[in-house]
């Protein structure tokens, strides 16, 4: 298990894989982890990604356009591993490619492929009990997501469920910037940690290094995924790993 | 009793909407809350007579309710085998079967004190349907539809604005249903503490496959005791078009028991049987199969990646990837048939209806049509067949006159018969 937070601030990188190519991913996601990343998470892209934003919407159109499948996405993620034996690498999807491939084989392929653990956008803690056995059989860590609008009741099973840590929602919404962290995000992590004592991480709207610096006040770890997806989108081809690699290092406060 | 163990006892009273292995919620977390809390809701509407009884009388009064059960005397002449009855849901308020549904969504969400509407519609029979009521009730509404439907529902698109609702384009992907329908999602999402979504057809996570079957089982209730008053017996076969299959689970779900009964949905065979030429869940080589698209667990028109494919039909309301769980059901178990119309047959029969009976069909109901023509005269004629008529052609005119060329001229333009 390489899912830890010992250096701080604690950073998740969240890649669209096979934007702009699979080659640029693997060099991106190396860049992200040399520059302070201690988690990546790689997004497999889908046709119908219904909780992004317009920026991963786009990265994820690109990516399927150019015909990127999950069996890309868990060769990458070996490649990677195989790159950096010490990182932390979650995969990242929405939950038909997954079971197109049948949760069976897509546990024992990610198992394979090195990554530490899954997350699936569309799986809530109800409908997992065989996703979770198969998790549990090749010892891979089930990530689940806690929402502002969860009640107590439901942070509990969310937290008992997950492994390596849990990741909470910053606001009601779909993924993008935002100019501030707001006071959804505060009390939904206080919430969780009654519960369990696995790092927290906050996601959705973290685009600078001040918004990492807040959320470090009261989580373990901040996720940065569409300012990293557009600057990627922005780059010029060839200068994206140089261009995340700096702007990690910046998000640490390096 | 605080609300969130309420929330709880229900949910567990009620499952988690399965129809066998379909159905479900497949849901980001954030919305989970909203759902749970409108399964509440709408399980306490049920219970509350004053619910159902304000619902009925609008349905009766304003919206028209019981439609006809007519006898197509011409067309079941021309045809030579069983007779054709039409279940006239084109006859409603709005043109459309959708109206069931908006109003008793709209109703649940007035008594929710949800102030903001949301909907998708593909053909805009469903953004009508949701704007009228919102003007009825006097709240704000927001349609997502595809612009690729917006171009082709033209003036659905006018109705809807004329009758106070925002209209929004969605671009991405085919720009069609499935497109509209991630983007209210996404609406939904951002909004969850003060909008409800009003969900057009007998899709995604539950409860919305339960609750818009349950607004539209009137269709088949109505339809039974018709036809023991006018016939004096069942029919031999109910045949419904399946887009994500609202109408299609109305007209058949008082006759499931009834296992004489044959229950068929026709679902659009487009232009050919290539992935991306149709929207044939069931039927075609390279159809569906069972995976995981806005919620719910049901087949899925996809590629071996599990990525959505793309559908074609020229009607913007069968239009659809994916096809409502209960439907996945009832095929599974073999209760229901589902069976294609193709784009041209679908064309071929809103001629036929138009000129036999004088009744001008909307596309995506001339694709139950075209089928109940294959089938009548493989029937003998002292059976009976039921074609629910969901909608009406109205809309669909600029489509109908380019593809059968009612705008070059009187002598192609002449009757034939």
């Amino acid at each position: 298990m390489s899912i830890t937070f010992q250096t701080k601030p604690g950073l998740v990188v969240y890649l669209t894989a096979g934007d702009p190519s699979l080659e640029a991913t693997y060099d991106i996601a190396l860049a992200a982890i040399d520059n302070g990343a201690q988690v990546i998470e790689l997004g497999v892209p889908f046709s119908d990604p219904l909780a992004d934003g317009p920026v991963i919407q786009r990265a994820s159109e690109r990516a399927v356009g150019r015909g990127v499948r999950l069996q890309d996405v868990l060769q990458l993620c070996g490649q990677i591993r195989a790159a950096r034996p010490a990182s932390g690498i979650i995969l990242f999807s929405y939950l038909n490619p997954v079971v197109r491939m049948g949760l069976p084989a897509f546990c024992a392929a990610a198992k394979a492929s090195g990554a530490d653990g899954v997350l699936l956008t569309d799986m809530i803690v109800e409908e997992a009990t065989e996703y979770l056995a198969e998790m549990r059989r090749n010892d891979l860590a089930p990530v689940f997501l806690a929402a502002p609008t969860s009640p107590d009741e439901r942070l509990k099973a969310i937290a008992e469920h997950s492994r390596g840590f849990v990741y909470a929602i910053s606001r009601v919404g779909i993924t993008g910037k935002q100019d501030a962290i707001g006071s959804d995000a505060e009390q939904l992590v206080r919430r969780l940690k009654q519960f369990t004592d696995l790092p927290v991480a906050v996601g959705f709207g973290i685009s600078r290094a001040e918004h990492v610096a807040a959320v470090m006040q009261f989580a373990d770890a901040a996720v940065v995924g569409s300012a990293i997806v557009q600057l990627i989108e922005e780059s010029q081809p060839g200068d994206e790993a140089r261009a995340v690699g700096d702007f990690v290092r910046g998000l640490a406060g390096k | 009793m605080p609300v969130l163990e309420q929330v709880t006892e229900v949910s567990r009273s009620m499952g988690t909407g399965r129809f066998g292995a379909y159905g479900g919620r497949y849901v980001p977390e954030t919305l989970m809350a909203a759902l749970l809390e409108l399964e509440a809701a709408y399980l306490n509407a049920q219970r509350d007579p004053a619910f159902q009884q304000e619902l009925d009388g609008l349905l009766h009064h304003y919206c028209g309710r019981p439609t006809p059960l007519y006898f197509a005397k011409r067309m079941t002449e021309q045809l030579g085998g069983a007779q054709i009855w039409l279940k006239r849901e084109d006859l409603l308020h709005t043109g459309a079967h959708k109206i069931n549904n908006a109003l008793g969504q709209g109703l649940l969400a007035r008594r929710m004190g949800k102030q903001r509407i949301i909907a998708e519609t593909g053909a805009g029979q469903h953004g009508v349907a949701t704007a009228t009521v919102c003007a009825l009730f006097g709240l704000e509404c927001v349609i997502y539809m595809g612009e690729e439907d917006m171009r082709r529902q033209e003036l659905n698109v006018y109705r809807m604005r004329l009758l106070g609702a925002d209209v929004r384009g969605v671009s991405s992907g085919s720009a069609t249903l499935k497109d509209a329908i991630n983007e209210a999602m996404r609406d939904w999402v951002t909004n969850v503490r003060t909008t409800f979504y009003i969900l057009g057809s007998a899709l995604g996570a539950h409860p919305y496959p339960t609750m818009v079957r349950d607004f539209h089982r009137v269709i088949s209730k109505e339809a039974k005791r018709q036809f023991a008053e006018q016939v004096g017996r069942n029919p031999d076969a109910v045949v419904a078009c399946v887009g994500g299959g609202s109408n299609a689970i109305g007209a058949f779900y008082e006759f499931i028991p009834d296992q004489n009964v044959r229950l068929i949905g026709v679902e659009a065979g487009g232009r050919g049987p290539g992935l991306g030429d149709h929207a044939a869940r069931f039927n075609m080589q390279g159809g569906g199969i069972p995976g995981v698209l806005q919620g719910t667990y049901s087949y899925v028109l996809q590629d071996d990646a599990g990525q959505v494919s793309l559908t074609h039909s020229v009607s913007a309301g069968l239009d659809y990837a994916s096809v409502g769980p209960e439907h996945a059901m009832l095929h599974d178990q073999g209760r229901a048939e589902y069976v294609s119309a193709s784009d041209d047959e679908a064309l071929n029969a809103t001629k036929a209806l138009s000129r036999t009976e004088g009744i001008v069909p909307a596309l995506e109901s001339a694709h139950a049509i075209a089928h109940a023509m294959k089938l009548a005269p493989q029937m003998g004629r002292d059976k009976v067949m039921m074609v629910n008529l969901s909608g009406r052609g109205d809309k669909d005119m600029g489509i109908i006159s380019r593809e059968l060329h009612l705008g070059s001229g009187p002598a192609e333009n002449k009757g034939t018969r």
